[in-house]
């Protein structure tokens, strides 16, 4: 038997036959269509090395059957440059030395995308540490992590606000 | 994982009689039951995927001043959502206080209420639990069993429910409304989860192909929203579930108790509504003596199910700590770790 589904992902229409029901978003991305920016950690929902947008959202895309998300619009971390230009969170974390192996990276700037679009941690540490936790940095880059999503929202925000004047 | 049929239906008779035939198990965010999959200790034949169906993450205002949650609203949402966090802040603050934040854009109302315990011989496939597999035996009864239940445990399973959103849930009346072969029907959140006694397999008052639709809290409930609090330990400072936990939320008349809500979380196979202590705290003043009154109310059927005696004493100190802390108030806006004994606020106890 077989499934289909169709994605956005990157803004890019794909359309996928499955053999097999059992395969989750994070397995379909790198095993299927070619995107191993995100990674695999744990593959149990604990680490967040596999975090990618859905709909929007931040999820861990390990946890997500691939079937359940038909229709849905998905970003990678290679969703996120435009051409040779970094997204903000992208230099913050090089600017700031948010990482060191870089394994946990593509799904710490993802959930940090995702955080700053939330706008409930503003400019306070601990809230982003908090609104973070569900990404683990085995090399322990916290201290960077947290200084390159506090600078990234201020200049997204600048952004913003050029753009609404 | 098991090999598994995949159904979406597009109306809730058709998931109620899909998911009725044996061996079937409902997939709503999936971030417990996929994860159960993938080390076998679930192995469902079909998985009906309720994402889809329509009007199932609605929010509504109820006339009795109550709220009436979808069963598909994702936990951040509703945590977010301004004017269910003003009436029932306790409720928003576990919410906030559980798991990640991609866990709760994922994690569902009703999922949540559905997710299974996180005893490690539940998820084991290679030790024995009665639990996943009725007459095996539980090992978690000779094993590492420091986090396990001290209330309402029997001799054929130990494990808690881990759910935090439950426990204010309980406190306050929340009512789940359920989709079934027989039609709709609801029952109190606090009689849907079962203690194990000696049927621990059977954890819920579902029937198979029962589908959980909705939550209400009533408007009654919302006159705790000035002094209602969460207060949850974990072992580590976030993305943890919680050693021991608890909900308080008082009705004040001056410096009086009118009238108490207290439930505990992480002490019992279901969210223990204490109603000794809520009986011993209504009327009295609120101060510390009345607390540790109620502490011990809450308490005084606990007993130690293994190597976890502490989890009494710190169930009666949480207690005492979530009661003082609802008398302060609810704040403003939520502290920056929902829940957390371990305030960043100078001069605050650092100790429970």
């Amino acid at each position: 038997m077989t499934f289909s589904l169709s994605l956005t992902v990157n803004g890019e229409h794909r359309d996928v036959v499955l053999d097999d029901p059992r395969v989750t978003l994070l397995d379909l991305l790198r095993e299927r269509l070619d995107l191993t920016g995100t990674k695999k950690g744990c593959d149990r929902g604990q680490c967040g090395a596999c975090t990618v947008l859905v709909n929007g959202k931040r999820v861990n895309s390990c946890l997500a059957l691939a079937l359940s998300l038909d229709g849905a619009e998905v970003v990678t971390i290679e969703g996120l440059a435009q051409g040779d230009e970094l997204h903000p969170v992208q230099a913050a974390f090089i600017a700031h030395d948010g990482f060191q192996c870089g394994f946990c990276t593509p799904g710490q700037i993802m959930s940090a995308v995702g955080l700053i679009d939330e706008g409930q941690a503003g400019d306070d540490p601990e809230r982003v540490r908090e609104g973070m936790s569900g990404n683990i940095c085995r090399c322990g880059a916290y201290r960077g992590i947290t200084e390159a999503v506090l600078e990234a929202q201020k200049l997204l925000a600048e952004r913003d606000r050029r753009n609404a004047a | 994982m098991k090999i598994f049929d995949y159904v979406r239906p597009a109306t809730v008779p058709e998931a109620v009689a899909a998911a009725a035939e044996p061996g079937s198990a409902y997939l709503a965010g999936g971030a417990n039951l996929l994860d159960l999959m993938k080390g076998g200790a679930m192995r469902p034949d079909r998985l009906v995927d309720v994402t889809r169906l329509p009007g199932l993450d609605r929010l509504e205002r109820l006339a009795d001043g109550g709220m009436r949650i979808g069963a598909l609203a994702p936990n951040a949402d509703l945590a977010h959502d301004a004017d269910f966090a003003r009436a029932y802040p306790a409720v928003a603050e576990a919410l906030l206080s559980g798991a990640s934040a991609q866990l709760r854009n994922a994690a569902t109302v009703g999922g949540n209420l559905m997710q299974r315990t996180r005893c490690s011989y539940f998820y084991d496939v290679a030790s024995a639990c009665n639990r996943r597999e009725p007459g095996a035996g539980c090992d978690a009864l000779q094993g590492e069993n420091r986090l396990h239940a001290v209330i309402g445990w029997s001799k054929h399973c130990i494990a808690t429910h881990p759910s935090d959103f439950c426990v204010p849930l309980v406190a306050l009346d929340a009512v789940v409304e359920i989709e079934g072969t027989g039609g709709r029907r609801e029952i109190a959140l606090e009689d849907l989860h079962r203690l194990p006694g000696d049927t621990p397999e059977r954890e819920s008052a579902l029937e198979p192909g029962d589908l959980i639709v909705a939550l209400r809290l009533p408007g009654d409930a919302a006159r705790f929203a000035a002094h209602a609090r969460y207060l949850k330990l974990r072992e580590r400072t976030s993305f943890a579930f919680a050693v021991v936990s608890a909900a308080a939320a008082l009705d004040l008349n001056g410096g009086a108790i009118r009238s108490a809500r207290l439930a505990l979380g992480g002490v019992a196979a279901k969210p223990w509504r204490a109603r000794a202590a809520e009986e011993a705290l209504a009327g009295a003043n609120a101060d510390e003596a009345a607390f540790r009154k109620a502490a011990e109310a809450a308490l005084a059927d606990a007993k130690p199910s293994g190597d976890n005696a502490f989890k009494i004493e710190l169930a009666k100190r949480i207690v005492v700590r979530a009661l003082a802390l609802a008398v302060a108030g609810t704040p403003e806006r939520l502290p920056a770790l929902p829940a957390s004994p371990f305030s960043s606020v100078p001069g605050a106890l650092h100790h429970a």
